[in-house]
């Protein structure tokens, strides 16, 4: 089926005598404000050493009804899950007869400015650690409950609903902590690493050509505030594991693991682009 | 075969020029006996309807649409349902709106799925049986990352 | 899959005769009856069929609901409010399960 559409769709580029030429569109010249209250930052400056000017959410490259439904809270659907994940928040579970607010108490108190800052540094297991990974290290050491699998439902709804407590604060990841400066050389070089039968890199598509079509598809420059971020192709909420793997399957790849050395040096050097943007889960993307 | 980063990308405007010459995989017979049944034959007027949606989807999983009926929704005179059809989706039922003179606006919002690119038809029924039909072509797009 | 919830928008308050706008969402797969699992059976259509508002027992507004409604069903409909009261809002599920939300609001 795809070969056909690309066959089809080559035709038609013959027919029409366009074989190299780029749609171009620019991001839209818009604010993102949540239920007309809260201002998100959706460009900013760079950080120092970045390679672009500007960094710019995904939500700029999306079309006006897909931004709208992420401007109001009631209409976005990610907000389901926060609510599940509120729930599970204040669910027992596990051994220890402890629920994450029996510690944390209220996430909106303890849990606000949390997502801003993930990836960090594990010194016990001498590697980054994302949220969804400190969620499954408190479920094992302190809830005596078992780790999730990835992508089980209950931990993109808890991932998100944590995340959801930093809305609207900028990413601000704190690179000098253990060894995370070496990880994110490590992302670094895998940005830049042509993979797949179309010898593709993150940065071919989301650096070199953000702002044009890929096929039907308006490219952005693949920040991560957003995650986990409601899809809705899949109409429900996609992990940023899951995405990085769906486009690196898109490139005709084989992918790495969720969670795999390679996808946490990512993680660590994608946030960093995404320096200074608000954290907008649940954001909702096409 | 081997595809090049600027041939991939190349794709675009070939895949936007293909689907304006994409057939619809409409049921045509399907979509006239739904729209007979709702109307009870009669062929609908234009105007009092207005359908709003998306010129081109970015996902044909959720696309918002909006019907909205001009009228008075007194007793005597108010918008009694209002169907949404899609003729190119394997069966062309979305739903069925019934107001009533509670309602204060006949105007409704929801969000269907599309398959393709096809038109989206809603139909009005008023009290008095009269009938009014707007029709609007959604482009969905397909392939790339969000296809 | 935990139970579906859903979420009903109604303003508090109004004045007497003012048309408000109520939004609704609720948490379902929609699942079409269209899609195959990986051993290529079809899984079976489980969908919301049929939504309905009532203020005080009067239907305001419903939905009789085809598969082609996008999962995590939305709805955004008016309503012309008279006197305070409560609206009830129902979703049928393909299950025969039923699923309910109340809220009143307060006319000025």
């Amino acid at each position: 089926m795809k070969n056909r559409i690309i066959l089809a769709a080559a035709a038609a580029v013959a027919a029409s005598g366009m074989a190299i030429s780029v749609v171009s569109a620019e991001p839209a010249d818009d604010e993102l404000v949540i239920d007309g209250e809260m201002t998100m930052v959706t460009r900013t400056a760079a950080p120092k050493d970045h390679p672009l000017d500007e960094v710019m959410s995904g939500w700029l490259f999306r079309t006006p009804e897909t931004r709208a439904l992420e401007a109001d809270s009631f209409q976005n659907p990610g907000m389901l899950y926060v609510e599940r994940g509120e729930e599970i928040w204040n669910t027992v579970e596990g051994e220890a007869g402890k629920s994450c607010a029996s510690c944390h108490g209220d996430a909106s108190e303890t849990m606000a400015g949390v997502g801003t800052a993930y990836p960090k540094w594990d010194a016990d297991a001498k590697r980054p650690i994302n949220l969804e990974l400190q969620i499954n290290k408190c479920r094992e050491n302190n809830l005596k409950a078992e780790a999730y699998k990835f992508d089980a439902a209950e931990q993109k709804a808890l991932t998100t609903y944590i995340k959801h407590q930093s809305l609207g604060k900028p990413v601000q990841m704190d690179l000098s902590q253990g060894d995370l400066q070496s990880w994110w050389k490590k992302g670094e070089e895998l940005y830049y690493t042509r993979t797949g039968q179309l010898n593709l890199s993150c940065a071919s598509c989301h650096e070199e050509n953000n702002g044009k079509y890929i096929r039907a598809d308006h490219l952005s420059q693949g920040n991560v505030n957003g995650f986990p971020t409601y899809r809705l192709k899949q109409a429900n909420m996609v992990s940023l594991h899951n995405r990085f793997r769906g486009c690196i399957r898109d490139t005709r790849a084989e992918y790495p693991a969720a969670f795999s050395d390679e996808l946490m040096a990512l993680e660590v050097y994608v946030t960093w682009r995404g320096t200074g943007l608000s954290v907008e889960t649940p954001a909702v993307r096409q | 075969m081997q595809v090049t980063r600027r041939q991939a990308l190349g794709l675009s405007a070939g895949a936007a020029a293909f689907m304006a010459f994409a057939p619809a995989f409409a049921d045509e017979a399907a979509t006239e006996k739904m729209l007979k049944e709702f109307t009870g034959g009669k062929s609908p007027g234009s105007g009092k309807i207005s359908l709003k949606a998306p010129e081109i989807a970015e996902n044909g999983n959720t696309v918002p649409i909006t019907v909205s009926v001009e009228s008075d929704m007194t007793e005597s005179s108010y918008v009694e349902s209002v169907t949404l059809l899609a003729d190119g989706n394997p069966n062309p039922g979305v739903a069925t709106f019934h107001f009533s003179p509670m309602s204060g606006e006949a105007s409704a919002t929801t969000r269907m799925r599309l398959a393709g690119t096809q038109n989206v038809i809603a139909v009005a029924k008023m009290n008095d049986g009269s009938v009014f039909m707007d029709k609007k072509q959604v482009k969905v797009t397909i392939g790339g990352c969000g296809g | 899959m935990a139970a579906p919830k859903p979420r009903v928008k109604v303003p508090k308050s109004a004045s007497a005769g003012e048309v408000i706008t109520i939004k609704t969402l609720i948490s379902h797969k929609m699942e079409s009856g269209q899609r195959k699992d990986k051993q290529g059976n079809v899984i079976p259509r489980k969908i919301i069929n049929k939504f309905t508002c009532e203020f005080e027992g009067k239907p305001v507004f419903s939905c009789d609901l085809e598969p082609a409604i996008s999962a995590n069903p939305y709805f955004e409909f008016n309503a012309k409010v008279m006197e305070s009261g409560t609206f009830k809002f129902t979703w049928v599920d393909d299950s025969g399960d039923v699923y309910t939300h109340e809220q009143g609001i307060e006319v000025k």
